[in-house]
């Protein structure tokens, strides 16, 4: 593949044809903030978390392929005053208990709301409360906890082979869609399926195993997000 | 019924994008997509149930249950809350026994509200079975529903008073108003079909291309790129198959001109999207019209029908060998997104219509993947004359930067509402004069997803370079309340119509319809209105023109009248929290106590 360089945060760094700004920046060591994007799966573009300035106009790391005319900006204050907003609107968008989460402390949400300073969130919750699926014996769903990133839906299709999960309804009525009528336990989702642990935050769930890692000895508990990618730098 | 469905497939040859079709038959023949009709679906294209349900689930006028013999969708756009639609709906609901978003407990009425149907002209309207039935009034409510008491077929439902020019052709039959008010000298003037055709068949590709990007033509549908550039893209891109679609979703409130113009003009339409396809090199052209001008389809596919047999589409269009065109209609239903040119392109492949994040382009990966060029209806209009006149005669016409005319649509507060084809350069205050409004408030420039300007603007003028639009005018009478009649009304209609994929887009329509009743309530703080404005600047992460544009009523009536916010938000302390409705959290407190109307009331 051809390798070119372009612009990143005021330094050259190396990218090869086709990758994204996003995979760029990763390989470069420089993390850009993202919630919906997964290495391993094709880019939702959900989120607009990962949105950076290029040439000075806004747009999508994970999708916009890198090129070499391009100056990109990925650590503004105002890029990260955007962020703390996404993050904070998905707080008011769910229901997200963080001390009684199972996931808190791996959660990338509840890692990204530390990073962008979110303390609390400042309006009343639009989540509807809908009822937690456990009907599987190994996972369960809890849709107050989605942030409809899409990952499990691409994971499923992509990674399984299979096509357990979907979205259903549009705009602020968008939930996501199980491929059966009677429940998460009748579909074909397997404990081993990447769909089942790739979800960020505590919506989807591995069942009996939520608190073998004690709080405080998580992996946001130790480093905060991105630092894994920064890291690399070094 | 089983097998209907596996017939219904087979039509479709068990082609999974074509699912749209598929569920549009099925929606209207039996009034609803079951469960079972989902998995029957599923079974039968051999994908799974969830992807069938995530299409029948995104679009308005797919429902899972019954919505009755007769279901009547109530237009809820701000014009029709103008003209009277409370009214209206109330006396649907007295005559039919239900209440709106309900079924009559007989299964013979349905009562239903719908985003704007393209009737804002001729307001309050619904639609009842795929028929409008425009201008309502009390009393035709109640007969209508006196009608479907007594068993009427919708045709007799409708009766005989046909509107003027082809809504009477007897394909049509409809009750709908054209209000051509003014003629101009491009879109409306005289057309003599096929002209085009037979004169481009003696010109190459490459030579239509170089005529239409010395015409400076620009997209009609609001965003103005230019149109002769995107073909260009297109001939350029990589591929033998290639798509020309046309898109007639007109989904902003407030725009009806693609309407009149595919009434009263069908054949300059599809003779544009033919012109296209031998600029870029397609062979297939798709008219994409949305699901509330069902009742053309008879009508259009006549249309096409005559264009084949008079060799204007076919495998020798204009009997030149080689140039090989044909058009088919895909019909929407019910997705205001859709007018946004990679989420019709989702939708005509039988998706839920999500914009596409760009790059790639839909001119080099579109319609199954394949180079794609989108084009307004009007556009393709203009492409026609344009070919027939030349590009000096279309630059004479316009401004600077704005070729050629613009057909705008006008409605709400004036003496004549209705279509008007002006050379680009009329200022506001012209057009106000021209449609005989008097004691105006402000004018929503370009539907709700375009700005809402006050009478120091009004010297502005239409065109690219000012106030670029769509062709929406609504204009906004000094007695109308500007927060409850038009902006919450907005806020409601972006809620709806938000696709929900990006995050900002779709917390933010739901949580601004929240914010704002609060602040129509007199309930909010002044930190509640600047909420606002960090709110505006996430939404140009969003995808799509939708998204990036969905706060605008908010945002540019805060602007342009900050007085009518400041007056509904109390002073005092901006920490304190009106909101918060002290007597009501402490009501069951104080009933249990026997303290009613003691000290916190």
């Amino acid at each position: 593949m051809k390798k070119f360089t372009f612009v990143l945060n005021g330094r050259d760094v190396e990218a090869l044809e086709g990758q994204s700004i996003l995979e760029a920046a990763d390989g470069a060591g420089v993390y850009i903030p993202r919630l919906c994007y997964h290495k391993d799966l094709l880019p939702g573009g959900h989120c607009r978390v990962c949105s950076v300035k290029v040439n000075g106009k806004v747009a999508n790391a994970c999708t916009m392929p890198a090129a070499d005319w391009m100056v990109v900006d990925t650590d503004t204050e105002e890029l990260n005053e955007y962020r703390r907003l996404i993050i904070e609107l998905l707080f008011v968008e769910g229901n997200h208990f963080c001390p009684i989460c199972e996931k808190s402390g791996d959660c990338e949400l509840q890692a990204l709301a530390y990073k962008f300073g979110m303390t609390a969130p400042l309006w009343p919750t639009l989540s509807k409360n809908p009822p937690v699926d456990a009907s599987h014996p190994d996972v369960f769903i809890d849709r107050n906890r989605c942030v409809l990133c899409g990952r499990c839906v691409r994971a499923s299709r992509e990674r399984d082979g299979k096509s357990v999960f979907g979205l259903e309804g549009r705009g602020i009525r968008t939930r996501i869609a199980l491929d059966s009528l009677d429940g998460l336990g009748m579909t074909a989702l397997g404990r081993n399926d990447a769909a089942a642990t790739i979800c960020p935050t505590g919506s989807l769930v591995l069942k009996r195993v939520g608190f073998t890692t004690p709080y405080g000895a998580r992996a946001y508990d130790k480093a905060p997000i991105g630092s894994e990618i920064e890291k690399k730098e070094e | 019924m089983g097998n209907t469905i596996s017939a219904l497939i087979k039509k479709y040859n068990g082609d999974s994008t074509r699912l749209m079709d598929m569920l549009i038959d099925i929606q209207s023949e039996r009034g609803h997509l079951s469960d079972w009709t989902i998995d029957q679906i599923a079974k039968l294209l051999e994908i799974p149930r969830v992807e069938v349900e995530q299409t029948v689930s995104f679009y308005h006028f797919f429902t899972k249950e019954p919505r009755g013999k007769y279901t009547v969708y109530l237009n809820d756009s701000v014009v029709a809350g103008f003209a009277g639609r409370e009214r209206v709906k109330r006396a649907f609901e007295e005559a039919a026994g239900c209440t709106f978003g309900h079924v009559s407990p007989d299964g013979l009425i349905g009562l239903f509200d719908t985003s704007c149907m393209g009737m804002n002209d001729q307001e309050p309207a619904a639609l009842i079975n795929e028929q409008v039935f425009p201008s309502l009034t009390l009393q035709k409510a109640r007969d209508l529903v006196d009608g479907m008491r007594a068993g009427l077929d919708i045709e007799a439902l409708k009766g005989t008073e046909y509107g003027d020019g082809q809504n009477a052709h007897p394909l049509v039959r409809s009750l709908v108003r054209n209000n051509i008010m003014r003629k101009g000298d491009v879109i409306f003037s005289d057309h003599a079909p096929g002209r085009s055709l037979h004169k481009i068949a003696t010109m190459s590709p490459l030579q239509l291309i170089t005529l239409v990007n010395t015409s400076s033509v620009r997209g009609r549908g609001g965003a103005g790129f230019p149109t002769g550039l995107k073909w260009e893209l297109a001939r350029k891109a990589p591929g033998d198959t290639k798509y020309i679609f046309c898109n007639a979703d007109e989904g902003e409130p407030g725009t009806f001109k693609d309407r009149v113009i595919l009434t009263e003009l069908p054949m300059l339409v599809f003779e544009g999207m033919a012109v296209a396809g031998y600029a870029v090199g397609a062979k297939n052209g798709i008219l994409y019209l949305r699901n509330e001008y069902r009742y053309l389809r008879e009508y259009l596919e006549r249309t096409l029908d005559e264009m084949r047999e008079r060799g204007f589409l076919g495998s020798t269009v204009a009997g030149k060998a080689g140039f090989s065109f044909d058009i088919k209609i895909q019909f929407g239903a019910g997705a205001y997104v859709c007018g946004e040119e990679s989420a019709l392109i989702e939708s005509a492949e039988g998706k839920r219509g999500e914009p596409r994040d760009r790059p790639p382009f839909p001119v080099s990966k579109g319609y199954l993947q394949k180079p794609t060029v989108v084009n307004n209806v009007e556009t393709l209009c203009a492409v026609v004359k344009i070919v027939l006149n030349g590009s000096e005669w279309y630059n004479s016409i316009g401004t600077k930067e704005s070729k050629g005319t613009k057909v705008i649509s006008v409605s709400g507060d004036c003496g004549k509402p209705g279509v008007y084809e002006i050379a680009w350069g009329f200022s506001v205050n012209d057009v106000l004069r021209m449609v005989e409004a008097t004691d105006v408030q402000a004018v929503q420039v370009g539907g709700p997803s375009g700005s809402c300007i006050g009478p120091a603007e009004f010297g502005r003028v239409l065109a690219y370079e000012d106030l670029a639009t769509g062709g929406s005018l609504i204009i906004i009478g000094a007695a109308r309340d500007l927060v409850k009649d038009v902006v919450l009304n907005f806020a409601r209609f972006f809620r709806e119509e938000s696709c929900g994929s990006c995050v900002p887009c779709r917390a933010l329509t739901g949580m601004a319809q929240v914010v704002l009743e609060s602040i129509a309530a007199g309930r909010a703080t002044r930190a509640n209105l600047d909420a606002f404005t960090g709110w505006a600047s996430i939404m140009q992460k969003n995808r799509c023109g939708l998204g990036q544009t969905a706060l605008n009523p908010v945002v540019t009536t805060m602007k342009n009248f900050p007085g009518v916010y400041t007056a509904l938000v109390p002073d005092g302390d901006p920490a304190i929290n009106p909101g918060f409705d002290l007597a009501g959290a402490v009501r069951d407190f104080d009933a249990a106590v026997d303290r009613l109307g003691g000290g916190h009331a």
